[in-house]
């Protein structure tokens, strides 16, 4: 178990003392995590832990105390915008498809930073063939589709903005046990082509199956890291979140 | 031509010259709402601003009319970021009541500015030449024909512009939603005032059309022709750039149609009673749909 990278190369997230206030609450106080290249670390806790939070807080959407660094750069004056260029790809909770738009456009928005015109052609193309759900469905507007596809789409999409990390919230939610086995294969194909991930799931005992490393959040701080196994295995991860 | 038949041709194409104008004040009434939910009352004076301008380029700088509604165009579109970077923009997360009272008190400002420089109304000079013709007793003037076919112009231009570019996406995904746009890579602020500059600058050519047309000019013309923009925008469903056009005409056909039949005085009477009909059982306006529960 490590909490503080071995080799400063592999680390690609790092982030240091974390607080977050909501008009004057403090949802996050003191998280620190790392995240290595090529790793899926989860952050698991119930509502209210501050765990999506720690996601808009590292893609600038909302602002913080602490540090966040990426790839070795310091994140804190960079606009939200500019992250997406940096290299982090973010799946909101609740998708944030944009429901006027077709599936097509939602994914073409998703390359504003991106100027290299055949390969966003290559990866469209790549992505329908990654959901063909998505195929049949391109010139739909995004808000009619299910559950499970709009989240598909939201996944896509992105993977459009060639992020090197992927943050991903709650992507389980609201759908079929059928679909949350699928989303989470889809997961692991995505790691396994290179994309490190930052998952963060109220299913605890599907993410840390996947996980490389984990990080329990209670309260607005960390309470508890280690391997996917080990917190598989620990009784207090076994009594609070899996029930068991 | 029978002779009722050539009447409404006439009160047609008056209709149509009063709703292009009409219509590009409005667009940028409901593009402001479509991506900020917000009523920019001060968009009518901003058209007002647009028509002094028209008279500084052609009167004071001696151009003729294409680089007068180009300078226009520019100037106006300049003033609406200035008004939305300077006045609108700190005021994004205060309560909703600030924005429209700093947006009516703009408006007070713009007017009273423009008496302050301007204390009588001016003129404008002819800028294009008018020839009028006379289509079997209906009479046609080229000014007429380049109002309708600029306005037009610059509307199939802007739909093209909303449905078929990335700026235009940018714009649809805002009006969505704004709150996860960034992290499409989309600068939000950035789109904003592009919205806010394209408005204003269609009402810059609007300010343009409507000194050629109607050429004294005052501070205060924008009120009224604000208001009617702002309802047309309404009746068509405000946030939809195709429904603020269709409003546009069809409160223009309403003014020239009541003008036809009834005392001149009635116009505004009778055209508000009508629209005012349409919002109750459109509530939503003619293409204005209820909005769907977002997740």
């Amino acid at each position: 178990m490590s909490d503080t990278a071995d080799n400063l190369d592999d680390l690609q997230l790092e982030v240091r003392d974390l607080a977050v206030h909501y008009d004057g609450i403090r949802a996050l106080h003191g998280v620190s995590f790392t995240v290595l290249k090529g790793e899926i670390v989860t952050l698991i806790g119930a509502n209210g832990a501050g765990k999506t939070s720690i996601l808009r807080a590292v893609s600038g959407l909302i602002p913080y105390n602490g540090a966040i660094g990426f790839e070795g750069q310091d994140l804190k004056r960079v606009a939200a915008h500019q992250i997406v260029k940096r290299g982090i790809a973010h799946v909101p909770e609740g998708r944030g498809i944009f429901g006027n738009l077709t599936v097509r456009e939602n994914l073409q928005l998703a390359t504003w930073q991106r100027s290299d015109k055949d390969e966003i052609a290559a990866d469209y193309d790549r992505m329908l063939v990654l959901f063909p759900r998505l195929k049949e469905r391109q010139h739909q507007p995004g808000g009619t589709l299910s559950g499970g596809e709009q989240q598909m789409l939201a996944v896509a999409r992105a993977l459009m903005s060639r992020g090197r990390l992927l943050l991903l919230d709650e992507p389980s939610m609201g759908l079929s046990p059928r679909l949350v086995q699928e989303i989470f294969r889809v997961i692991e194909d995505i790691n396994r082509s290179g994309t490190t991930i930052l998952l963060v799931e109220q299913n605890a005992n599907m993410a840390l199956r996947i996980a490389s490393r984990a990080y329990v959040l209670e309260t607005g701080t960390v309470i508890l890291s280690g391997t996917g196994r080990e917190l598989l295995g620990d009784h207090r991860v076994r009594e609070a979140y899996l029930g068991t | 031509m029978s002779e009722s038949i050539v009447y409404w041709l006439q009160q047609t194409l008056n209709a149509l010259q009063l709703g292009s104008i009409y219509a590009l004040i409005a667009l940028g009434y409901t593009m402001v709402y479509g991506i900020l939910t917000m009523i920019n009352f001060a968009h009518g004076d901003v058209f007002m601003v647009g028509a002094f301008f028209c008279f500084i380029a052609a009167v004071y700088l001696g151009l003729p009319f294409l680089p007068t509604l180009l300078l226009t165009m520019a100037g106006a579109a300049l003033l609406g970021v200035l008004i939305e970077r300077l006045a609108y923009k700190p005021l994004r997360n205060a309560p909703r009541v600030s924005a429209i009272i700093t947006a009516l008190g703009l408006g007070l400002f713009l007017e009273n500015f423009t008496l302050a420089l301007a204390p009588y109304p001016k003129h404008i000079p002819a800028l294009l030449e008018n020839v009028t013709w006379d289509l079997g007793g209906v009479s046609v003037s080229s000014l007429q024909i380049i109002i309708i076919c600029l306005s037009l112009g610059l509307m199939f231009l802007l739909d093209y512009v909303v449905h078929r570019t990335p700026v235009g996406m940018a714009m649809r995904a805002i009006s969505w939603d704004k709150t996860f746009v960034p992290l499409m890579g989309v600068p939000v602020d950035l789109i904003i005032s592009v919205t806010f500059a394209i408005g204003a600058g269609l009402a810059g050519a609007a300010g343009t059309m409507y000194a050629l047309a109607y050429p004294v000019i005052d501070p205060y013309m924008g009120i009224m022709v604000g208001w009617k923009a702002f309802i047309s925008a309404v009746v068509g469903g405000i946030g939809n750039i195709r429904g603020a056009m269709i409003g546009a005409f069809i409160l223009g056909g309403v003014e020239i149609m009541v003008t036809a039949f009834f005392p001149s005085t009635y116009r505004d009477f009778v055209a508000f009673s009508l629209l005012l009909l349409l919002i109750v059982i459109r509530p939503y306006g003619i293409l204005g749909k209820p909005r769907t529960q977002k997740v």
